[in-house]
């Protein structure tokens, strides 16, 4: 914060002069629409370029129902579990001193540096045919890449950080006290766990599942490894939209796009009415 | 509760936080640890509690070893120093926290833990902030619904970390007397840990003199004004 901005009496925040800020307001409002605004126009004009019936009509395609199908199944399986994980994680890094907690903060933030299709490449690896893992889990019928397991796995990886990010920040604000102060009132540490440090991140934590969910539903790199991208079995919504779209069929691709950005602004929509209600927590400020 | 504390020590990595420090508290006493920051006051008051673990020593209520007794079944009565109130919970939620996490079996009815939050309250002289979040409170009020709540679960010992610390010189006066009379109420033996010299010597039956790990002088208020042990502590009650 700057001093002008702490004093009322100083005046404007900044003591940019007015041509300054109108040009500066023009770059970001220029570089918003072109980056942001158009993308999600022609998405949706694209989509219903031949009216809203070829559009709906695309939609019921049996292999847009599958994609959408899979996507959703894929989000409900690794969101849940990487809300567990995340606040696992976070409650581990922050609550606990252990050796190696540097190394497993590094480690969160592993799947935001790492590539997604070297992501996927790994997961081929390890869990392939031709892997001994992969080669006895196939024999045993329960197939781990080209599957949904796979899928699940890469997006889980690819997922990870969102919850646990979300929440160090603010657990490690909040301390340990109020913790404490449930155990020496004879509270278990489950009891602990759900009465006092759940409802404190709440906001937070549904703040984190949200943007989990939005990159799990539309992760494209590392599904495309693992899932073989077959038609109608493993192909999530992002990775058949790829497909329509390089087989021409624009009108099937940008209306399958058009549901997942759908999806994603219902969940930014989400995030930002949370913002408004919730800005002090979720900014890792504890009231007292 | 007489509790007796024997060769305990702390050290955390590299630090030596206690040096083996031993100390014997009479039933009913009230008992001001005294002593610079970083004399290890918090963390004797932490092991008493069961929050933290000696690396040595032992400590007895009424001549029972507790090493073992966990957090919970030490049943002290502890008012942390930032007061640790429960952001989400009102203050009546507050109080009621420690009746209500006990077993089924020896939980008390809601009407009887009404009945109690409500006694307390008025004990604490604050009858009227039951439906109230710990953020609209005063800095006063809140190390007072600390206390209420600590009280809640019928403690076997008040141990309190720096209770007055905050709060400016008035509300500090008032809360001192508020403690006095608690305890001569209740009985409890109770342990206070405290950086100001004067607020030991008014307060406290017995003082503490600790520095850097180590106990300097145990005595009555006016044992140690009169007769101060050594350098350290003749220095440390004239500032
Ligand atoms: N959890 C901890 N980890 C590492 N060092 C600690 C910890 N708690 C206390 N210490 C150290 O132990 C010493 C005594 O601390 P403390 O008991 O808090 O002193 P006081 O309450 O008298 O100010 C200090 O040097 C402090 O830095
Ligand atoms: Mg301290």
């Amino acid at each position: 914060m700057t001093f002008a901005s702490a004093n009322p009496a100083a005046g404007p925040a900044t003591s940019e002069r007015l041509p300054v800020r109108l040009a500066l307001i023009a770059l970001a409002c220029t570089g918003l629409a072109i980056l942001v605004i158009a993308p999600l126009v022609v998405v949706f004009a694209e989509a219903l370029r031949d009216g809203w019936s070829a559009a709906l009509a695309s939609l019921g395609n049996p292999d847009a129902r599958s994609a959408i199908r899979l996507t959703l199944t894929v989000a409900a399986i690794a969101v849940p579990l990487n809300a567990v994980f995340g606040i696992a994680a976070a409650w581990a890094i922050t609550k606990f001193d252990f050796r190696g907690k540097a190394l497993l903060i590094t480690l969160i933030d592993l799947p935001f540096s790492v590539s997604p299709v070297v992501a996927g490449l790994c997961i081929v690896l390890l869990f392939g045919a031709n892997s001994t893992l992969g080669g006895w889990l196939v024999a045993q019928g329960h197939p781990v890449v080209f599957a949904l397991p796979g899928i699940v796995l890469a997006t889980l990886f690819i997922t990870f950080p969102f919850v646990a990010r979300e929440l160090i920040p603010l657990m490690i604000e909040q301390g340990r006290a109020e913790e404490e102060a449930a155990l020496t009132l004879g509270a278990t540490g489950w009891r602990t766990f759900r009465t006092v440090t759940l409802p404190n991140i709440r906001w937070a934590l549904l703040y984190g599942v949200l943007l989990c969910n939005a990159r799990a539903m539309g992760e494209f790199g590392a599904v495309a490894v693992v899932s073989g991208k077959i038609r109608g079995q493993t192909a999530t919504m992002p990775i058949t939209i790829e497909m329509l779209y390089n087989e021409y069929l624009s009108v099937a691709a940008f209306t399958l796009a058009a549901v997942l950005a759908l999806l994603a602004l219902v969940t930014l929509a989400l995030k930002s009415l949370l913002d408004r209600q919730h800005a002090d927590q979720i900014a890792a400020i504890g009231q007292p | 509760m007489h509790i007796s504390i024997e060769a305990i020590a702390k050290t955390f990595g590299v630090t030596n936080a206690l040096h083996p420090v031993s100390l014997s508290i009479p039933q009913g006493a009230l008992v001001a640890l005294l002593g610079p920051s970083g004399s290890g006051k918090t963390t004797l008051l932490r092991i008493l509690g069961g929050l933290e673990q000696p690396t040595a020593g032992r400590i007895l209520f009424d001549g029972q070893d507790v090493g073992r007794l966990s957090v919970q079944d030490r049943r002290a009565g502890f008012v942390f120093q930032s007061y640790a109130l429960f952001r989400h919970m009102t203050v009546f939620e507050n109080v009621a926290y420690g009746l209500r996490a006990r077993p089924r079996a020896t939980r008390p009815a809601p009407a009887a833990i009404a009945q109690r939050v409500t006694d307390l309250l008025r004990l604490i002289q604050l009858p009227d902030i039951g439906a109230r979040y710990p953020a609209q409170l005063s800095g006063g009020q809140r190390q007072r619904v600390a206390l209420a709540r600590a009280l809640a679960i019928d403690p076997r010992m008040l141990l309190l970390d720096e209770p007055f610390g905050a709060l400016d010189a008035q509300v500090r006066k008032d809360l001192r007397a508020g403690l006095r009379d608690i305890h001569d109420q209740t009985g409890l033996t109770t342990i206070f840990v405290t950086h100001d010299q004067e607020e030991a010597m008014t307060l406290a039956d017995l003082v503490v003199v600790m520095s850097m790990g180590r106990i300097e002088q145990i005595g009555r208020p006016k044992e140690i004004r009169q007769a101060p042990a050594n350098a350290f502590v003749r220095a440390f009650i004239a500032s």
